[in-house]
C-alpha cells in the first residue's frame, strides 16, 4: 500500500530527539520519527502518550525542549504555527478550527497574505479545484458551522492543502465520523498520497491505523516504543501486526489488562455475544417524544421516546454534535422541554428543577468534566458536596460543618481511589482521571437511582477507563438504572443491553445488543443522514 | 486550619496536608505583597505626577497624613469609612457571584434623597431608635428596588447588567435631584436642597469622639456579611455561581434565584449606606451632589480579593487618602480630582502585578471567571432555555 | 402639543440632534471595531475625554480646527495604547483596565484643566460650516443636515468606508475571525494580538476624534466630566447596530436627539424640568435593549484575552 517515491528523496518530516518537558510530566523523551513523502505514517499510543504534544511540535504551537526538526532534509526551527505554516505543515485538529459563523470560502481566505482586496472569485474557483481533485463535494457559502462534522473535516483539509502544505498533520481525525465517514476520509488520504503530500495520522485506535498506515510509530508514556516500517507492515499478517503492536503499547500489562482485548476490535471483525436482560422491571426513567431546543451550535432533540429500567444499561450512541448534550440536560433538568413528558419513577417531572430530580435519585455525569462538573478553585471536599449545598447533616440553618464534611470526604477519596495531594487541594490541579473519579464520587455516593453518563470514559488511561465501567456495572448490579451517551462504539457494545442511536436529535432506532449490533448501528447512524 | 481525618483515612491524605503548610504560607505571604505592591506603586506614580504639575509630592503626601490622621483628621477619616464599608460589602457580594453592578451612584443617591426628605419629619415625630431603623429601611429597600429591573433582565434574559445598571444609574440620579428639588425642597431656603435634619437628631457619636455609631454599624455589618460569605450556603452559592455558572446550573442551583438575591442585597446596602452617611454626617442633601463613593472604593474591593474583613484596612488607607487629599490638594491649588487619577493608577498597577502573578499562580486572580465572563454573553439571550 | 410642531423647535431638533450625534457616531463606529475583533471598550469615557481635552487646546493653542480634531485622535490614542499594551498584549482584564482609563481620563483632564485656566473655562469660536448648495435651503432639515462642519460629512463617509473594509478586505475577515474564534486566525499564521491592537486604536482614535467634536463644535469648550455618560452610551450604540455601520449612523442620530430634546424644547411652551430631559436619553436605552436587543449579537470570543495554547 506504499506510494511510489524515489528512495533518494528527503524526507518530508524528520524529527530527532524531540523532547518536552511540562512542570510534573514528561511528555516527549527523545522522540525521532521520519515521514516521508506519498506515505501515510500512523503514530498510535494511548490517551496520555505525548501524541498531542508531538503534533503541537510540529504545528508550531509549542517548542521543543531539545531535539531537531527537519524539513526536507534542511534543519528548521518551528517557533509558532506561521511558521509551521511557511515550512508547509498543515495541522488539522481534533477540535475544528473553523469559524463557525463563517462560511466555507472565507474560512479559507483567511491568511491571505498580500491582498487587501478579498478576491472571493478567484477563491471560488480554486476551491472547486481541490475539491475536485480530492473527489469531494462542497458548497463555498455555507456556513461552515452548519455543515456536518465529517464535512467540517474535509474543509479543513482543503484549507491545509489552500495554504500550500505538503505534509498533512491529522489529530485523531476519525473520532467524530460515522464509519461511511470513515471510508471517505480513507479515499481522500489515497489520493493525497498519489498527490505526493506526506500525512502524519494519529489514533489510539490500532485497526485504524493497520487500514490507512503505510508505516506505523507507537508512542507510550512519551517514548517511541517501537515502529513498523512499510516492508513490515506489508509483509505481516493482521494477526503477526496486531499481537506486535499491542505488545509495544503495553508490554507487560498485557497478560493482565482486559481492555487490551478491545483495542483489537475491528469495527467490521470481532463481535461478541452480550446477553441482553430480560426486558421486566419497573421503569424508572421514560422519555414520551421529548422535545427539546438546541443550544448555540448543536441541534436539539425531537420526539425522542426511551424507557429505561431498573438494573439496565442503555446507550445512546452517535456522533457528536447530534443532540446528544440536548438529551442528557433534558433529563437532568438543566434544558426545558418544549414537548413530550419525561418521567421518573412513572411520575411527570417536566417542571421539576436539576435540584428536585437529583433529590428523586437522579445523577447526571457530564462529559465537560473541567468547565462544567467542578469548580477549578474550590477543593476536593467542597466540590464534592456542590449538588447537596444546604442539606443537612452538611448544612445545619444554612450554616456549613465543615468537619463533617471533610470526614465523609476522605472516606470517599479512599473508596474511589482519588489522587489528590489533600482535601484542600483545588479540584482544578487533579488529573483527568482524577476528576473524574471525584465526580463518580460525588454522584453515586449517595443512593444514586437513574444516572446519566455522558463520555464517561473519554480521555482517561486504561486503568481508570476499566475503574469507571467497572463502577457502571457496580451500579446497575444494585439496581439502578444507567444511560451511557458516548460516541465510543466499542464502548457501547461492551457495557450495554441494548443501544439507541441519535442522529440529528431524532432517535434513529434502539438495537438490542448481540452478534449483529455493531452494523446495525452502523447503518443506523447513517441510514437517516446524508454522507458525512 | 487542620484537617479532621479518620485514623483509617490514607497516608497520601495526611503527608498531603502537611505538606501543604509550607505552601499555604507562602502563598499568604504572597498574597500580601501582591495587595499592598499596586498601592505603593500608585503612590509614587502620582508623586511623579505631582513633580510635573510642579508640586512638591512629599509635600503633598505628607499634607495628606496630616489632614487625614493628625489632629483630630483621623476622626474624618473614621466617618467616611462608614459608607464605603457598606457600599464596599454591596459591592463584594454582587462581584463573588460574578455581576457586575455599577449602579451604585444611582442607588446611594435614591436612598439618600428619601431619608434626606422623610428623616425631619420621622426624626421629630418617632423616637431615634425606631425612626433611625424606618429610615435605614427604606434607604435599603430604595437601593434595592433599583437593582430589581437590572436583576430581573439579567436572570431571566441574560440582559448584560452593566450597561442596564449604568443607566439606571444615570437615572436615580436624575430622580433623586428632581426629588430634591421637588417635593423634598427646604422651603425656608433658595439653594436647591432639602431640609436639613437638626443636629440633635443625627446619629449619637461615639463618646468624646466626632464618630458617629453609624461607623460601629459598618463594622459590623463587615462581620456578618464576612460570615454569610464563607460560612453559609448561600455564600457557597454565589461563589459558584461567580467562578463557574454553567457548574452552579449543572449542581442545580438556582441561578435566577441567586441574581436576583445578590443584587437585592448589594442594593439594600448601598442604600443603607446612603442612611448612614446622611444621618451620620451630611443631615441634608444637595441637588447635582454626588459623593462618588463607589467608583473610589472598587479597585479596593479587588485589592482585597472581595474578602469583607481585609477589605476594611484597604478602605480605611483609602479614608485617610481622601479626607487628607481633599485639603492637601486644596492647599497644594489642585483639583480634588486628582484622587481620581490615584485611584486608577492602583486599579492599573493591580492589573500589572496580577499579570505577574498569574505566570507563577494558578487561579490566585483577583477577579472571579464569573466577572470576567460578564459581557461574553450578547445582550439579551435569544430564547431562554431554562 | 402644538408647541411640538413648529419649525423652530423641529429645526432645533434636528440640528442638536446632528451635532449631538456626531460625537457618538464616531466613539460607537470605532467601539463596533474592536468589539468585531473581541476587544470591550469600557474606557471610551476616558478616551473621549482625552480627545476632547486636547482638541481643545490643540484650537485654543493653535488656533486651526483641523490640529485641534488631530490633537484630539491623539489624545484617544493614548488612552487606546493604555489598553493595548495591557489588555490586548498582556492579557489583563479589560473590563478592569476599561474602569481605569475612564477614572484616568476623567481626573488627569479635569486636574490639566484647573492647572493650566484655574477655574475659567474660555470659549472657542462657531466652528466653520460646509453648506451644500440648494440643500442647504430646505426647510427645517435644510440648515441642520446640509450646512455642517466638513466633519460631519467624512464622518458619514467614513460609516460607509468602515462598511466595506468589514465585508470585502482580508483586514474585515481577520477582525472577524479575532472575534469569533481566534484560535483559527492564530492556527491560519496571523498575529491575534496585532489584529486587535490595531482595532484598539482605532478605537481610540476615533473616540478621540469624537470627544474633540464635542468639546470644539459640540460646546465651543471643555469642562471636566463634560461626556456624562456618552462613551457608555456608545457602547450601547455598538451592541445594538450588531457591528453594522449604517445602524451605528442611524442610533447615534436618535439617541443625538434625546440628548438634544431639551434644548430644543425652550422654543416652546412645554416646560419640562432639565431633569427629566437629562434623563431620556438612558431611559430611551433602557426601552432599547428591552426591547431590541434580543436580537443583538456579540462575537464568541469579546472580553477573552487571547492565549496560544490554551486558556
Amino acid at each position: 500500500m506504499a506510494g511510489t517515491q524515489s528512495p533518494e528523496r528527503a524526507p518530508a518530516i524528520e524529527l530527532t530527539d524531540i523532547t518536552k518537558r511540562f512542570p510534573g510530566v514528561l511528555a516527549n523523551d527523545r522522540v525521532s520519527l521520519t515521514v516521508r513523502h506519498g506515505e501515510v505514517h500512523c503514530l498510535l499510543g494511548e490517551n496520555g502518550a505525548g501524541k498531542s504534544t508531538l503534533i503541537s511540535i510540529l504545528s508550531g504551537m509549542l517548542r521543543p525542549d531539545s531535539g531537531s526538526i527537519r524539513v526536507d532534509g534542511a534543519e528548521v526551527s518551528i517557533r509558532s504555527p506561521r511558521d509551521a505554516l511557511r515550512l508547509g505543515i498543515g495541522t488539522v485538529y481534533q477540535h475544528s478550527t473553523l469559524i463557525p459563523a463563517l462560511t466555507v470560502l472565507e474560512n479559507l481566505m483567511l491568511g491571505a497574505r498580500s491582498r487587501l482586496k478579498l478576491d472571493r472569485d478567484g477563491a471560488r474557483e480554486r476551491l472547486a479545484e481541490m475539491a475536485a481533485m480530492l473527489g469531494i463535494d462542497v458548497d463555498p457559502e455555507a456556513r461552515t458551522g452548519d455543515l456536518a462534522l465529517g464535512r467540517q473535516q474535509q474543509v479543513e483539509i482543503i484549507s491545509a492543502l489552500w495554504r500550500g502544505s505538503r505534509v498533512l498533520v491529522l489529530d485523531e481525525p476519525t473520532s467524530m465520523l460515522t464509519p461511511q465517514g470513515v471510508e471517505e476520509l480513507q479515499k481522500v488520504l489515497r489520493r493525497l498520497k498519489e498527490r505526493g503530500t506526506a500525512v502524519v495520522f494519529i489514533t489510539h485506535k490500532l485497526h485504524e491505523a493497520l487500514a490507512v498506515g503505510d508505516r506505523v510509530s507507537i508512542l507510550r508514556r512519551g517514548r517511541l516504543a517501537g515502529a513498523l516500517s512499510s516492508e513490515q507492515v506489508a509483509s505481516s499478517s493482521a494477526e503477526d501486526l496486531r499481537a506486535t503492536i499491542v505488545r509495544l503499547m503495553f508490554e507487560e500489562e498485557t497478560a493482565e489488562v482486559a481492555g487490551a482485548a478491545e483495542l483489537t476490535t475491528d469495527l467490521t471483525a470481532v463481535e461478541e455475544e452480550r446477553s441482553v436482560p430480560a426486558a421486566e422491571g419497573d421503569v424508572f426513567l421514560e422519555l414520551k417524544s421529548v422535545s427539546a431546543r438546541g443550544a448555540g451550535t448543536e441541534p436539539g432533540i425531537e420526539e425522542v421516546s426511551l424507557r429505561v429500567r431498573t438494573g439496565e444499561i442503555v446507550g445512546v450512541a452517535g456522533m457528536d454534535g447530534n443532540g446528544q448534550r440536548a438529551l442528557a440536560e433534558t433529563i437532568a433538568g438543566q434544558r426545558r422541554v418544549t414537548s413530550g413528558t419525561v418521567e421518573l419513577f412513572g411520575v411527570a417531572v417536566n417542571r421539576l428543577s436539576v435540584s428536585a430530580r437529583q433529590k428523586l435519585g437522579l445523577r447526571y455525569l457530564t462529559d465537560d468534566r473541567l468547565g462544567e462538573g467542578i469548580v477549578r478553585n474550590l477543593g476536593v471536599s467542597l466540590n464534592m458536596f456542590l449538588k447537596r449545598i444546604g442539606e443537612p447533616p452538611f448544612w445545619r440553618w444554612g450554616r456549613i460543618d465543615r468537619r463533617r464534611i471533610n470526614a465523609e470526604a476522605s472516606g470517599l477519596v479512599k473508596a474511589f481511589d482519588i489522587r489528590t495531594p489533600g482535601l484542600e487541594a483545588r479540584a482544578g490541579t487533579l488529573s483527568g482521571g482524577n476528576v473524574q473519579k471525584l465526580l463518580l464520587a460525588r454522584e453515586l455516593s449517595f443512593d444514586p437511582k437513574v444516572v446519566v453518563f455522558h463520555k464517561p470514559t473519554y480521555g482517561l488511561d486504561l486503568k481508570t477507563t476499566e475503574h469507571v465501567r467497572a463502577v457502571i456495572r457496580d451500579l446497575v448490579g444494585k439496581g439502578a438504572a444507567v444511560v451511557v451517551i458516548s460516541t465510543d462504539l466499542d464502548e457501547l457494545i461492551e457495557l450495554c443491553g441494548r443501544i439507541a442511536v441519535l442522529s440529528r436529535g431524532r432517535l434513529a432506532g434502539i438495537v438490542d445488543n448481540g452478534p449483529h449490533a455493531v452494523s446495525q448501528v452502523g447503518s443506523l447512524m447513517i441510514g437517516t443522514m446524508e454522507a458525512a | 486550619m487542620a484537617l479532621e481525618t479518620e485514623a483509617t483515612a490514607g497516608t497520601s491524605l495526611e503527608a498531603g496536608a502537611r505538606a501543604a503548610e509550607p505552601a499555604r504560607l507562602a502563598r499568604s505571604w504572597r498574597a500580601v505583597v501582591r495587595s499592598l505592591a499596586p498601592v505603593i506603586l500608585a503612590l509614587i506614580a502620582g508623586g511623579l505626577l505631582l513633580l510635573v504639575l510642579g508640586q512638591n509630592p512629599v509635600r503633598f503626601y505628607v499634607a495628606v497624613w496630616q489632614g487625614g490622621v493628625e489632629s483630630g483628621g483621623w476622626q474624618n477619616s473614621a466617618v467616611l469609612m462608614a459608607p464605603l464599608l457598606l457600599i464596599a460589602l454591596g459591592l463584594i457580594i454582587v462581584f463573588r457571584a460574578g455581576i457586575w453592578n455599577l449602579g451604585y451612584d444611582g442607588q446611594y443617591l435614591l436612598g439618600a434623597a428619601l431619608v434626606a426628605g422623610f428623616g425631619p419629619s420621622i426624626l421629630q415625630t418617632w423616637p431615634a431608635p425606631l425612626a433611625y431603623a424606618v429610615l435605614f429601611l427604606v434607604a435599603g429597600a430604595a437601593g434595592t428596588l433599583w437593582t430589581l429591573v437590572p436583576a430581573v433582565l439579567k436572570a431571566w434574559y441574560e440582559t448584560n447588567e452593566i450597561i442596564t445598571t449604568l443607566m439606571m444609574s444615570f437615572i436615580g440620579v436624575g430622580i433623586a435631584n428632581i426629588l430634591v428639588k421637588g417635593p423634598f425642597q427646604d422651603p425656608t431656603v433658595n439653594i436647591p436642597q432639602t431640609r436639613t435634619i437638626p443636629f440633635s437628631k443625627l446619629l449619637p457619636n461615639l463618646s468624646g469622639t466626632r464618630v458617629h455609631v453609624g461607623v460601629l454599624l459598618a463594622l459590623g455589618a463587615v462581620v456578618v456579611v464576612h460570615y454569610l460569605l464563607t460560612r453559609t450556603s448561600f455564600g457557597l452559592r454565589l461563589q459558584v455561581l461567580g467562578a463557574n455558572p454553567r457548574t452552579a446550573r449543572h449542581v442545580g442551583i438556582s441561578v435566577r434565584r441567586v441574581i436576583v438575591t445578590s443584587f437585592v442585597w448589594s442594593g439594600f446596602l448601598i442604600g443603607v449606606a446612603a442612611a448612614v452617611d446622611v444621618l451620620g454626617l451630611w443631615a441634608y442633601v444637595r441637588a447635582n451632589w454626588n459623593p462618588g463613593y463607589g467608583d473610589t472604593v472598587i479597585p479596593f474591593v479587588f485589592l482585597a480579593r472581595l474578602n469583607p474583613l481585609a477589605v476594611v484596612p484597604f478602605v480605611a488607607f483609602y479614608a485617610v487618602l481622601s479626607t487628607g487629599g481633599d485639603l492637601a490638594a486644596q492647599q497644594a491649588n489642585l483639583p480634588t480630582d486628582f484622587l481620581l487619577v490615584l485611584v486608577a493608577l492602583i486599579l492599573l498597577f493591580m492589573t500589572v502585578i496580577e499579570y505577574l502573578g498569574r505566570r507563577r499562580d494558578l487561579g490566585q486572580s483577583y477577579l472571579t471567571p464569573g466577572l470576567k465572563e460578564a459581557l461574553r454573553r450578547p445582550l439579551v439571550r435569544r430564547r431562554p432555555a431554562r | 402639543m402644538n408647541g411640538l410642531l413648529t419649525q423652530s423647535f423641529l429645526t432645533a431638533l434636528v440640528a442638536g440632534g446632528i451635532v449631538a450625534a456626531v460625537p457618538l457616531m464616531f466613539t460607537a463606529l470605532g467601539e463596533s471595531v474592536s468589539e468585531r475583533a473581541g476587544v470591550l471598550n469600557i474606557g471610551l469615557e476616558g478616551m473621549m475625554l482625552l480627545g476632547a481635552y486636547l482638541g481643545f487646546l490643540g484650537v485654543y493653542e493653535l488656533h486651526s480646527e483641523w490640529l485641534g480634531f488631530g490633537a484630539g485622535i491623539v489624545g484617544g490614542l493614548a488612552g487606546a495604547a493604555v489598553m493595548a499594551v495591557l489588555s490586548v498584549s498582556m492579557g489583563l482584564d479589560q473590563i478592569v483596565v476599561g474602569i481605569a482609563i475612564t477614572l484616568a481620563g476623567e481626573g488627569i483632564t479635569s486636574v490639566l484643566q484647573q492647572a493650566q485656566f484655574k477655574g475659567k473655562f474660555p470659549g472657542l469660536g462657531n466652528p466653520a460650516t460646509v453648506a451644500i448648495p440648494g440643500l442647504s435651503r430646505l426647510p427645517v432639515v435644510g440648515h441642520s443636515l446640509f450646512d455642517q462642519p466638513l466633519l460631519v460629512y467624512l464622518g458619514i463617509g467614513l460609516l460607509a468606508l468602515v462598511a466595506w473594509v468589514f465585508r470585502a478586505t482580508s483586514w474585515g475577515l481577520n477582525l472577524r475571525a479575532a472575534g469569533e474564534k481566534p484560535e483559527a486566525l492564530d492556527a491560519a499564521g496571523i498575529s491575534v494580538l496585532a489584529v486587535r491592537t490595531y482595532a484598539v486604536l482605532t478605537t481610540g482614535a476615533l473616540a478621540g476624534l469624537g470627544g474633540a467634536y464635542l468639546a470644539i463644535v459640540g460646546a465651543n469648550t471643555f469642562t471636566p466630566f463634560m461626556t456624562q455618560g456618552q462613551g457608555f452610551i456608545a457602547i450601547v450604540i455598538a451592541m445594538l447596530a450588531r457591528g453594522k455601520p449604517l445602524w451605528v449612523g442611524v442610533s447615534s442620530f436618535v439617541f443625538g436627539i434625546c440628548l438634544s430634546i431639551g434644548t430644543a424644547l425652550q422654543l416652546t411652551s412645554i416646560n419640562i424640568s432639565s431633569d427629566v430631559i437629562n434623563m431620556l436619553p438612558y431611559i430611551a436605552i433602557m426601552a432599547a435593549l428591552i426591547l431590541f436587543a434580543r436580537g443583538s449579537y456579540l462575537p464568541p470570543a469579546l472580553c477573552l484575552p487571547y492565549v496560544r495554547g490554551g486558556t
